[in-house]
């Protein structure tokens, strides 16, 4: 799939395009209704990445490569997951969607237009949630929307919305060391929302919560993504997790990163962790993965320490 | 209420050592003044308001050069964490200065700016200026990248993400040397104000060694004792308490 894209500079691969064969990861040879009526693809993708290389400085002094001619198109309103081992580059591909580092070489574009930095349009949802222990819950949610200088009263209102949305609106005036893990994670998500990105980026966002609490907000987010429409693209090494959300599952390898390989998901929503056709598409996917899993711990194992790329570029 | 205890207990020992060796006349009053005379001298300093003119004028001058300073410090301590070169080189300089006490630029202040104001002013900014940039620069290094990123991400920058983000996040991390600053531009005006006679708690405690009045002297050394604990406790305990509510930090 990547090899196919490379020989075809600065057009984006997109999965609907017959030119580029994509595997139906569930055996069932159907293709979404809602990726046929697609118009021609360049003028359509949401996010498009094409040739997206990252390199940076060893401790030695040598270049190495984190990320390989990453070509990606995700359509507007598609929940696209990004799975790959740790160290491979899948954080660092959202942080540079995000315009919070600066890719070596290759383009980023959004609704066509070349990423230049942060923007509203695109918010990012850490694993360590980010949220701002100096301020209240519901100033944390109003965070983006003062910077882009919403009047108060608005303000306060798409507040009260999008707290309700994720269902904490009794905790406006918590602080954050006050909730529990899921529910920061809640919080972050309707700061996000609340800045009406048309792009969300998450961040392995549920990757340090317990497994009930994961469950309800896989749910959450799924309610959530159908009622707002936003594009998300959603990075987790946990692949049933990818399986149980996304509409299309994107495989990175390990070091560098390149696409190894696409899947669509076409199981009926909502989806269950539980169900068997998640389980089943997922050890599919894994057993495509696990080469790379077990390349990424032999060096962890090597090394003593999670790889991590360090990243120079800051915008 | 154990807390309280402890307290009297202490206090009162000491008081009460004081006014035994006072009452044992081994050394004459002038040199060793009694508590009773230490508090005519401040009943007096304060029924003639000598010392409410004295602590207004010095409260203001180091109020300003306090805010000044930490004005200043705070665009050196960010810009040396966030670049560098100023990190490479002045901020070597900036720890080597911290050695130098704040009167050594006494004569220079004198030259530049005369025998005025603005000579003390310059002395205590430059006794506080220091600490206030190094505990900028550390905070802003030891503050988690993340605030900085979601910051951005959600659309602050410039001055709005230092304003909205960078300072408030660093605030745990600096709210040390914010205090240690104070205590520096504290001593700075003291000395300067000894050094040059212009109102002042300073002044007034010069005023007390030309008379030979170790009683005004030790009766204005407790008050300049007394205006830093109030400003230490009131200021900065306050300050340090709401941000652990804030944060969820376990008071040390």
């Amino acid at each position: 799939m990547s090899a196919n894209a490379r020989t075809l500079p600065h057009s984006i691969a997109h999965p609907a395009d017959s030119r580029f064969p994509t595997r139906i990861a569930s055996g069932r040879a159907i293709t979404p209704a809602s990726l046929i009526d697609r118009p021609p693809l360049a003028i359509v993708s949401k996010v498009g990445l094409s040739e997206i290389c990252l390199s940076y400085a060893a401790p030695n002094g040598e270049r190495l490569l984190a990320l390989d001619h990453i070509n990606l198109a995700v359509a507007p309103g598609e929940f696209v997951c990004v799975v790959g081992p740790s160290g491979c580059g899948k954080s660092t591909l959202l942080h540079l969607i995000a315009g919070l580092h600066q890719q070596t070489s290759g383009e980023i574009l959004v609704d066509g237009r070349p990423v230049q930095g942060p923007g509203t349009d695109r918010i990012l949802i850490f694993q360590e949630h980010g949220l701002f222990p100096w301020l209240t819950v519901a100033e944390n949610v109003e965070f983006g929307m003062k910077m882009k200088g919403l009047p108060r009263t608005e303000r306060r209102e798409k507040t009260r919305h999008y707290l309700r949305l994720v269902h904490l609106s009794n905790f406006e005036s918590s602080y954050i060391h006050q909730l529990s893990g899921g529910m920061r994670q809640r919080v972050a998500i309707a700061r996000a929302l609340a800045t009406e990105p048309d792009v969300l980026l998450m961040d392995e966002p549920f990757a340090a919560l317990d497994a009930q609490t994961r469950d309800l907000l896989h749910d959450e987010l799924e309610k959530i993504w159908r009622e707002t429409g936003r594009t998300i693209i959603f990075v987790t090494h946990n692949v049933r997790e990818a399986v149980r959300l996304g509409d299309r599952v994107v495989l990175l390898t390990f070091r560098p990163g390149r696409v190894k390989d696409e899947f669509l998901v076409d199981l009926p929503r909502p989806r269950q962790l539980e169900d068997p056709h998640v389980a089943g598409t997922a050890r599919e996917i894994l057993d495509e993965l696990r080469d790379e899993i077990n390349r990424s711990l032999a060096v962890e194992y090597q090394a003593g320490v999670k790889p991590k790329i360090r990243l120079e570029n800051q915008r | 209420m154990k807390r309280a205890l402890r307290y009297i207990i202490f206090y009162g020992a000491l008081f009460g050592l004081w006014t035994l060796l006072a009452a044992l006349k081994i050394w004459p009053p002038y040199l060793f003044p009694s508590p009773w005379g230490v508090a005519q001298s401040l009943y007096s300093g304060f029924q003639d308001h000598t010392y409410l003119i004295a602590i207004r004028v010095s409260m203001q001058r180091v109020l300003l050069g306090y805010s000044i300073s930490v004005v200043l410090g705070m665009i050196l301590g960010l810009g040396v964490a966030s670049n560098k070169f100023l990190e490479e080189t002045m901020g070597g300089l900036l720890v080597s200065l911290q050695s130098l006490p704040s009167i050594c630029w006494w004569p220079l202040a004198l030259l530049w700016f005369g025998l005025s104001q603005n000579a003390i002013l310059f002395v205590v900014i430059m006794g506080s200026l220091l600490s206030v940039t190094l505990a900028m620069e550390d905070g802003r290094k030891q503050m988690p990248t993340i605030f900085g990123q979601a910051g951005r991400n959600l659309g602050a920058k410039g001055f709005k993400l230092f304003w909205y983000v960078l300072l408030p996040a660093s605030l745990p991390f600096i709210v040390t040397g914010l205090k240690q600053g104070w205590a520096f531009a504290w001593r700075s005006l003291i000395t300067a104000e000894m050094l040059y006679l212009s109102l002042g708690l300073g002044q007034v405690l010069m005023m007390g060694r030309d008379l030979n009045d170790m009683s005004a002297v030790i009766a204005v050394m407790l008050l300049i004792i007394a205006i830093g604990y109030v400003v230490d406790g009131i200021v900065f305990k306050g300050m340090e308490r709401h941000l652990q509510t804030k944060w969820g930090l376990v008071p040390s």
